[in-house]
């Protein structure tokens, strides 16, 4: 049973005691600790059951890349699924629960899956998909939901708060270890910007542990004495608890940096994202230990040998009191070492390579320690804890030898470079044949914006494995990244180690080497997704030759640890069932981030309120206060109406509208675009902007026109009102004031720059308010100030003046037939001026009316609103705008598209107007259907219907729609067979319901 | 996510700071002009593997229009320049066949 | 007067640096050839102000001239006196191609305060842009983008910037510099 050891750990306060809960069950563990540590100190070895089979699952590592012990953190608003024990930090009042068990971790229904095994191989679920659709639905879906995913999606609203950070250095380095330190070291030296990223806690990596001589004093001490010298050097900048997470291109580096998980109670944000960009990077990223492939290696109490030296240094945690470890290089011994000194049995160790190890193997006989050469582990003995191993020769198919009782067993594959951050954006790797190990390609490094290449790989992350090794290697990279940003490295020699005589490491990709059937099925690659070396063997035999294929296939390599300890025992395992070179299999792509970040990180500050910007009106507030119904308009919101007490949206809306049409209503239409354009050339701008003429419109006129694109289609339309000889003001739709003036500037600065016009969006320097019905003349007169007569203000006319003392600008134009002034104020009186109005108006009753007063009335005098007559395949044309399109001009934006063949086929479908025969609305978006069925086998249609309401003025449905030859077929009935099931009738008429002539609006 | 040098402001931009406009250098094609030209004008673009030249906006920034010259399979940058020339300046040319020689887009070479 | 306001309305935010609105604030887009002595001599005349080179803003008193573009030039005025002045600039450059705009409404300015390092910080949580000081000195105008909307800054001195931004998208910012300069946020990045 894995306990606390009465040495001091490392990383341990043991002057603080610190509560914490796992599924429900009170412990304590000491400040320093992490979940894992604090767990195993409880003699908490079982954390999990595994995904697929639900067998029993300890930690396997230490670190980030554990593939195990992930745990539901935290409840309610602060739970977080799939957290890595072996990275939480230990803190008062840590609630976590275990995942993927029912009932309990200790009995799980689910792992009747693992007897089951033999029917869950690779591809389970591709063949699954194969068998007889009912057998999906009726058999295997079941099952299969009762047990799919890791932990639990959370429940509530994040409660924590998150954000983005912005930051431009010459130099990231990634990794605190010693190669990192004293890459970042080298390259503050030379003068650069330096910013190094540590993702643990603490600085120098493993080096503490692992132990070792620099410069005559021991290696922690030089860790310590390195980040003094950093801490004082202004240009260096050190940020622990932060992870890179990503390389990418132009040497962007997102940094995810965790500030209050390991202390909840902090004020401030949970999580920081790093949005860096840096013109080197250097990744310093250590390298992670490799599991052996032998049958029950993922029973709890079998561990990476380094992970069990750390648990037994760092934090003063035996894995077991009888540890046997079991390995094909130097470095295992180290455990077996560590061990012994801390007075821990360790019954033997298994060493798979027949001439055994060097001096480390030395200093462990020495001990005393039992070794085994030659030989390695036929199985493990026990289940949901280890009580022995079987021994075998490994050269052999797994006769036993002899069994050794332990209760641990600390495995050592040989070491892989963390590549990661080298290889995700771009960089390649080669295979290390002696070192057994994919490295950087030195001479193939990510490139960014000037081709060269802009990260360099240092320390155990370059594949220097010894330390002397690993302390050259950093010192040159931080020398090389500064000298490729500009600054002068001080080529200074890299500081000595103590050497140690090493032998090499012998790779084992299956343990014994001629491991039969049985035993393949119990050796695991991959834990977190129970992929075993029989999967992946199954997977070749099955033809799946390509690694990606394999991957897809089998799941190796997939999920939260994205196959950090898998992935080169898996493709090693892959080359020899494809009896093919390990480089010629090569590996699965890297992807960011290299482990899991939050979803509140990668939001930043962007939820709740400023989710997205919200644009506000100077009016916003006051229909606030008047509990508007808000109707998202682009950013906008505007007020769909304004219900009363009791009243329905639908009757507002109606009461807004009679109130209207009847005497006077006023709308908040600031949000409609204004771009002044202004210049010598503008009017002929403007010809090519617009489909009609605009460069006759006389100073002091308005004229609507119609603007398209390229392709022809109709993409915005508007009023535009000459200002002087060489201003214009274009009014635009709400949706469309950015997107047409950047459209202005796009034509002006990339085909006509020898145009002299310039544009201005004054959108929002005015607040714009219409003032619309029979009595609106008469409010504006008792504002005064501004003659509004017919005969000083006649339609499509504008004029400046001052209205009740404010500063405006009247358009006398109108989207509803009525008399209709737009009153254009400077913003910041426009609350003002609409109190004013609002005053004296109230005799005639008036008050405001929303969007979908706006949207009835227009479409109760058949005018065309962009986005619902228009869909980005309508052209001017099919609406009946003809008249709006000059035949006059020798060019406008559009006019040789719609002269293509589709746009000039006489059965493109015509705006006209659709009343039922009994009065109700239309569905919104119903198709009008037609005799026979089309090439695939559906009905024919004819016409659709773009905009449809009911009228409280004509009091019943009114709609408009695009049919077949719909002009020429005036007072036919055609059919609409709605989602429902009923089929609604509806006559063709003439778009224009309302006020034929025009009457009303020019008086 | 790219950087590139706005030669209006002289800004070096991420790539959020701008909007991508497509294609640089395309000849427009109006009224008259034959189906084929017309078809090519609205329709048909070079999507290379490798040297292209394309058309950004400093959309949060300066405003203005620019060209750049990269390579879409590297994503190198070999230079950005004025959005008011209809064929790519000698000098972004020269820079091109210094890293790519033998390259060609469309005619240009 | 009294019934003009700004779209903030003297809002005020305390975290580790100060966030305010800072007000009615006149100003004037100006549109042409920045290159024309015409055009120099006109702003110069309008505001007692040199027209600033790329990406600079120079300032005296309570007027500032700030390059926006090429073309593109925006002056700050005390806001009563922004439609006086743009009347005088138009007059100055009749006959020459050029825009003037009185857009005082149509924008809004905020005001951080703070010390040093903590003003850069809550800028450098919204922008992608260099903020160290080496980098971004007073004088410097840089338009750019905060959160998904765009804007400018700039640094009076070491220990205030002022923020411009579309009136419409006020709330947003000022909030957005709220919650950047929320305590227990600081970076203690920049010294």
């Amino acid at each position: 049973m894995s306990t606390r050891l009465a040495t001091k750990g490392r990383l341990l306060n043991t002057g603080k005691q610190i509560r914490f809960s796992f599924n429900g069950k009170q412990m304590t563990g000491f400040e320093g600790d992490t979940l894992a540590s604090a767990l195993l100190a409880n003699g908490q070895m079982m954390m999990g059951r595994s995904f697929k089979y639900h067998r029993p699952r300890g930690p396997v590592a230490s670190g980030a890349e554990e593939p195990n012990a992930l745990v539901g953190l935290g409840t309610g608003a602060r739970f977080e699924p799939n957290q890595r024990a072996t990275t939480t930090e230990l803190f008062d009042g840590l609630s976590a629960t275990s995942q993927n068990h029912w009932p309990s971790l200790d009995f799980d229904i689910g792992a009747v899956n693992n007897k089951l095994a033999r029917f869950f191989p690779a591809g389970f679920y591709y063949k699954t998909f194969m068998a007889p659709r009912m057998a999906w639905k009726s058999v295997f879906e079941p099952i299969v939901r009762q047990s799919a995913g890791l932990g639990r999606v959370p429940k509530d609203r994040d409660a924590d708060r998150y954000e983005h950070f912005y930051a431009f250095v010459d130099i990231v380095v990634v990794g605190g270890g010693v190669a990192g330190l004293l890459a970042a070291r080298a390259a503050g030296e030379a003068g650069a910007k330096v910013l190094l990223l540590e993702q643990t806690a603490h600085w120098g990596g493993r080096a503490p542990v692992d132990g070792g001589v620099v410069d005559g004093q021991p290696v922690d001490k030089f860790v310590e004495q390195l980040v003094r010298e950093l801490h004082t050097m202004p240009n260096v900048t050190l940020r622990n608890r932060c992870m890179a997470s990503g390389v990418y291109d132009h040497g962007y580096v997102l940094g995810y940096e965790r500030l209050t998980d390991h202390a909840p109670d902090m004020n401030g944000p949970r999580h920081r994202l790093w949005r860096i960009r840096a013109k080197q990077v250097v990744t310093a990223t250590g390298a992670i230990e490799r599991p052996l492939s032998f049958s029950g290696n993922d029973v709890p109490g079998v561990m990476l040998a380094s992970a069990v030296r750390d648990y037994a240094i760092d934090y003063g945690v035996s894995v077991g009191d009888r540890t046997v470890v079991v390995t094909n290089n130097d470095d295992g011994y180290r455990t077996a070492i560590a061990l012994k000194n801390l007075g821990l049995e360790v019954p033997a160790v298994i060493d798979a390579r027949a001439s055994g190890g060097g001096g480390l193997a030395e200093e462990a006989h020495a001990l005393g320690i039992r070794v085994e050469t030659g030989k390695g582990i036929a199985k493990v003995l026990g289940g949901k804890c280890v009580t022995g191993v079987a021994i075998c020769s490994q050269a052999g198919e797994g006769a036993v030898l002899e069994e050794i009782a332990c209760d641990a067993v600390a495995m050592s594959g040989g070491w892989s470079p963390v590549v990661h951050l080298w290889s995700h954006c771009g960089g390649k790797l080669i295979w290390d044949d002696a070192l057994a190990m994919f490295r950087p390609d030195v001479d193939k490094a990510p490139t960014g914006a000037d081709g060269q290449g802009f990260v360099i790989a240092a320390g155990s992350a370059n594949g220097a494995l010894q330390l002397q090794h690993i302390l050259t290697d950093a010192q040159s990279a931080g020398e090389a990244a500064a000298l490729a940003v500009g600054a002068k490295p001080k080529h200074a020699a890299a500081p000595q180690a103590q050497a140690r005589d090493e032998a090499m490491i012998e790779p084992v990709w299956l343990m014994p080497q001629g491991a039969g059937p049985k035993l393949r099925m119990k050796a695991w690659l991959d834990f977190q997704n129970d992929v075993k070396v029989s999967d992946v063997m199954l997977a070749a035999q099955e033809g799946y030759e390509s690694v990606e294929h394999t991957k897809r296939y089998t799941t190796l390599g997939m999920a939260t640890d994205q196959g950090k300890l898998s992935n080169i025992n898996g493709l090693a395992t892959l080359a020899r069932s494809l009896n093919a070179d390990i480089p010629q299999v090569g590996t699965t792509t890297f992807r960011p981030p290299y482990t899991p970040i939050s979803m509140g990180a990668i939001a930043g500050e962007a939820r709740g309120e400023v989710f997205q910007p919200l644009r506000k009106t100077p009016m916003h507030q006051w229909h606030e206060d008047r509990a508007a119904h808000w109707e998202p308009v682009g950013h906008w919101r505007r007020p769909y109406c304004y219900p009363r007490q009791g009243e329905s949206h639908a009757d507002a809306v109606a009461r807004e509208i009679n109130q209207t049409r009847g005497s006077v209503g006023m709308l908040d239409a600031s949000t409609l675009g204004k771009i002044i354009v202004k210049g010598p050339d503008a009017g002929r701008f403007l010809d090519m902007l617009y489909t009609n003429m605009m460069s006759n419109l006389k100073p002091g006129k308005c004229r609507y026109g119609l603007m398209c694109n390229e392709n022809g289609f109709l993409m915005d339309d508007g009023v535009v009102a000459r200002i002087d000889d060489d201003t214009f003001l274009c009014h635009t739709t709400t949706g469309g004031a950015d997107h047409i003036h950047g459209h202005m500037e796009e034509w002006l600065q990339t085909e006509w720059w020898d145009w002299q016009v310039y544009t201005a969006n004054v959108t929002e320097q005015y607040a714009q308010i219409a003032v619309v019905g029979p009595n609106a003349r008469k409010v504006l007169e008792k504002l005064g100030g501004v003659d509004v007569s017919k005969e000083s203000l006649a339609f499509m006319e504008w004029k400046d003046g001052a209205l009740a003392d404010v500063p405006v600008r009247i358009y006398r134009i109108s989207f509803s037939g009525e008399l209709s002034y737009e009153i254009a104020v400077p913003a910041n009186q426009g609350q003002a001026l609409w109190d004013k109005i609002i005053e004296a108006g109230a005799e005639f009753g008036i008050m405001p009316y929303g969007t979908e007063a706006l949207h009835v009335m227009r479409a109760e005098k058949g005018f065309i609103m962009i986005g619902d007559e228009t869909d980005g395949t309508v052209i001017p044309q099919d609406l009946g705008l003809n008249w709006a399109i000059s035949k006059k001009k020798e060019d406008y934006l559009g006019k040789r598209a719609q002269a293509r063949s589709h746009m000039t086929d006489p059965k493109r479908w015509k705006l006209v107007g659709l009343e039922t025969l009994d009065g109700s609305v239309l569905p919104d978006g119903a198709y009008a259907s037609a005799a026979g069925v089309n090439a695939n086998g559906q009905r024919n249609m004819q016409g659709r219907v773009t905009s449809t309401y009911h009228s409280p003025t004509l009091g019943k449905g009114i709609a408009m729609g695009l049919v077949l030859n719909g002009p020429d077929r005036m007072g036919e009935v055609i059919e609409f067979p709605g989602t429902d099931g009923t089929t609604y009738k509806a006559r063709i008429c003439d778009p224009v319901f309302y006020d034929k002539d025009g009457e009303k609006q020019n008086v | 996510m790219l950087i590139l040098h706005c030669p209006y402001c002289g800004v070096d931009a991420e790539e959020t700071e701008l909007h991508a406009g497509g294609e640089a250098h395309l000849k427009r094609f109006g009224p008259h002009s034959s189906d084929e030209d017309f078809e090519t004008y609205l329709f048909a673009r070079e999507n290379p593997k490798g040297v292209h030249f394309e058309r950004w906006r400093h959309a949060n920034g300066c405003g203005k229009w620019f060209h750049a010259a990269r390579c879409t399979a590297t994503l190198e940058v070999f230079g950005t320049y004025s959005a008011q020339v209809t064929t790519p300046p000698q000098a972004i040319r020269d820079a091109i066949t210094a890293k790519r020689p033998g390259w060609s887009w469309r005619d240009v070479q | 007067m009294s019934d003009t306001v700004s779209a903030l309305n003297g809002a005020t935010f305390q975290g580790f640096v100060t966030v305010e609105d800072a007000g009615l604030q006149g100003m004037i887009t100006l549109r042409g050839d920045l290159g024309s002595a015409k055009l120099l001599a006109a702003v110069t005349a309008a505001t007692g102000l040199v027209t600033p080179s790329q990406r600079k803003i120079v300032s005296q008193g309570d007027m500032a001239v700030a390059w926006m573009s090429p073309d593109e030039v925006l002056i700050l005025t005390p806001y009563d006196q922004a439609g006086t002045i743009a009347a005088t600039l138009a007059q100055a450059l009749s006959g020459e191609h050029g825009l003037v705009q009185t857009v005082s409404d149509a924008r809004t300015v905020v005001r951080l305060t703070g010390a040093p390092g903590s003003v850069r910080e809550v800028l450098a949580k919204l922008a992608p842009v260099d903020l160290s000081p080496q980098a971004f000195e007073p004088g410097e105008f840089r338009r750019t983008r905060l959160a998904q909307v765009a804007g400018a800054m700039w640094f009076d001195d070491t220990t205030s910037a002022r923020i411009i931004c579309f009136r419409s998208v006020a709330d947003y910012v000022f909030k957005l510099l709220c919650i950047s300069a929320e305590e227990g946020g600081e970076v203690d990045y920049f010294n």
